[in-house]
């Protein structure tokens, strides 16, 4: 069987400042070239993830987590390496960064929904089912604009899970919502898992990745410091030092 | 290698074409009036100046002469507007093309469609206006959505090449904003091709815009086909925009994410 998700030496840099985009600046550049320095995001990181499988990624802030999620989703492409992907992919990464303020909470999911590929008639099918979940019925006809930051993500959350993904990729996006919805969330996420779905799952809380996920993947400024069993990962991360936030909150 | 996107493009494209158009008009009272109001404004004002203070322009063959201007009015308002929306669409949505896969050559060529709603209300209007003038409908008439699909097409291409290329030196839209002010001077909008000398006669015929105009006014005032010259100008027209448009933002698009 394929992998669902396979990094294979893969390197991404960035151009550490790259100052106003003005004509000016094109110009000088095209007669003076400058080497502006850069700086690696990931380095050499490979791994492999089986359909089926939840690989945790944690490390500090800047570590890389985003920068492989963004990567994985196909949002950028590596310098080096090479990603393979079997499967849809649907990437939780801002929730509601496709959102506009003012549509309607109605209009915003089939504008995201239509966006991640779903067809006019599973949004039909769906429809009610995104509203239910999210919780929000009373204010789905209002401007988004009106909405909580937690309403809003509890929309984007359900429009998102609802595309049916084969591959599912999370950055800590769940923070913002309440325990009630949180639970919901982590409920919806272990269906997936149940249903044989794929998920890369990027956190600062220890107690979720151990819960959620069997494989787990420790980055520091770029390179893979251990990866593993989750378990076995996330004992050595605690006992680095770099401990994650003692709440063990934050996903 | 870039990855493929699997879905609906025809309810993608529905979608966010009615998204641009949603977001215009929900904070304006009159709402799609303004589409109307605009060009009907601009036809009067160089109604009353080159029909009162200058009759015709000079020319009794460009009469009636507010179907005349709006021949002109029509396909050069679309241009701005369109080019303008679609050239900037690209960093106007700076949150889709950062955080969710969509295809990118989707979201100009939906910011230059979605100019087409209130571009048909215009149409409607002028066709309305020309049949109020007593100039009767004719089977050239069918002309029209070919001479405007490919007029489309012509906008579509110079937003995608346009769009990328803001993303990279983003005082593109400035130099956009000065070219379309002297391409005013360029269309024959409130006056006729005969008066153009013939030295600089080219200028127009080259101009694809020009050679919509030039086609509107065959149509809805001679009643006459469009001439062939202005049917290959405007094909060759729209197969070079697409066509340049789609090879700069192919190339171009791999590194958007770093540079928005």
């Amino acid at each position: 069987m394929p992998p669902a998700l396979r990094f294979d030496h893969v390197t991404k840099t960035f151009v550490h400042h790259t100052g106003p985009l003005l004509l000016r600046e094109r110009l000088i550049e095209m007669v003076k070239p400058s080497r502006r320095p850069r700086f690696e995001a990931l380095k050499d990181v490979s791994f492999e993830l089986a359909p089926g499988e939840s690989l945790g990624l944690i490390g500090a802030n800047g570590a890389g987590k985003s920068t492989l999620l963004n990567l994985a989703t196909g949002l950028s492409l590596p310098d080096q390496g090479s990603i393979t992907v079997n499967g849809r992919v649907t990437a939780l990464l801002e929730l509601g960064s496709g959102f506009h303020p003012d549509l309607t909470g109605a209009e915003n999911v089939r504008v995201n929904a239509a966006m991640m590929g779903m067809t006019r008639r599973q949004v039909a099918k769906r429809f009610d089912e995104i509203v239910e979940f999210s919780g929000i019925r009373d204010f789905i006809n209002e401007p988004l604009r009106v909405y909580s930051a937690g309403m809003a993500m509890r929309l984007a959350f359900s429009v998102a899970t609802a595309a049916d993904p084969g591959l599912l990729l999370i950055d800590e996006v769940l923070g913002v919502g309440d325990q009630v919805f949180f639970a919901r969330c982590l409920e919806r996420i272990q269906s997936f898992q149940a249903a044989g779905k794929t998920i890369v799952l990027a956190s600062h809380s220890a107690e979720l990745v151990t819960m959620l996920c069997q494989k787990a993947l420790w980055l520091d400024r770029g390179r893979v410091v251990l990866q593993g069993p989750a378990a076995e990962v996330m004992a050595a991360y605690k006992g680095n030092g770099l401990n994650p936030r003692p709440d063990g909150t934050g996903l | 290698m870039e990855r493929r996107w699997e879905g609906d493009y025809v309810f993608l494209f529905e979608n966010l074409i009615l998204k641009d158009f949603r977001i215009r008009y929900r904070n304006m009272s009159l709402g799609i009036l303004w589409s109307l109001i605009n060009p009907l404004v601009m036809m009067g004002v160089l109604t009353l100046i080159f029909g009162r203070v200058m009759p015709g322009g000079g020319d009794p063959r460009n009469q009636p002469f507010p179907v005349f201007i709006l021949c002109g009015l029509v396909p050069f308002n679309f241009f701005v507007g369109a080019l303008m929306t679609g050239a900037t669409s690209i960093l106007d949505n700076a949150g889709l093309i950062k955080r969710v896969l969509v295809p990118r050559e989707v979201v100009p060529i939906a910011a230059v469609l979605s100019n087409c709603v209130h571009l048909l209300i215009q149409i409607a209007l002028l066709l309305l206006l020309t049949v109020s003038f007593g100039l009767r409908p004719n089977r050239y008439w069918l002309w029209l959505p070919l001479i405007w699909a490919l007029y489309v097409a012509f906008v579509c291409g110079l937003a995608l090449g346009s769009s990328a290329i803001n993303v990279y030196i983003r005082d593109t839209r400035y130099v956009l904003e000065s070219f379309t002010t002297v391409l005013f001077w360029l269309v024959p909008i409130f006056y006729s091709f005969s008066i153009i000398p013939q030295k600089y006669a080219d200028i127009y015929r080259v101009n694809p815009v020009a050679a919509l105009v030039f086609a509107m006014r065959n149509i809805l005032m001679d009643g006459t086909p469009p001439p062939m010259s202005i049917m290959v100008n405007l094909t060759i027209a729209a197969s070079v925009a697409v066509g340049l448009g789609l090879l700069i933002f192919r190339r171009l698009k791999l590194r958007f994410y770093e540079h928005i």
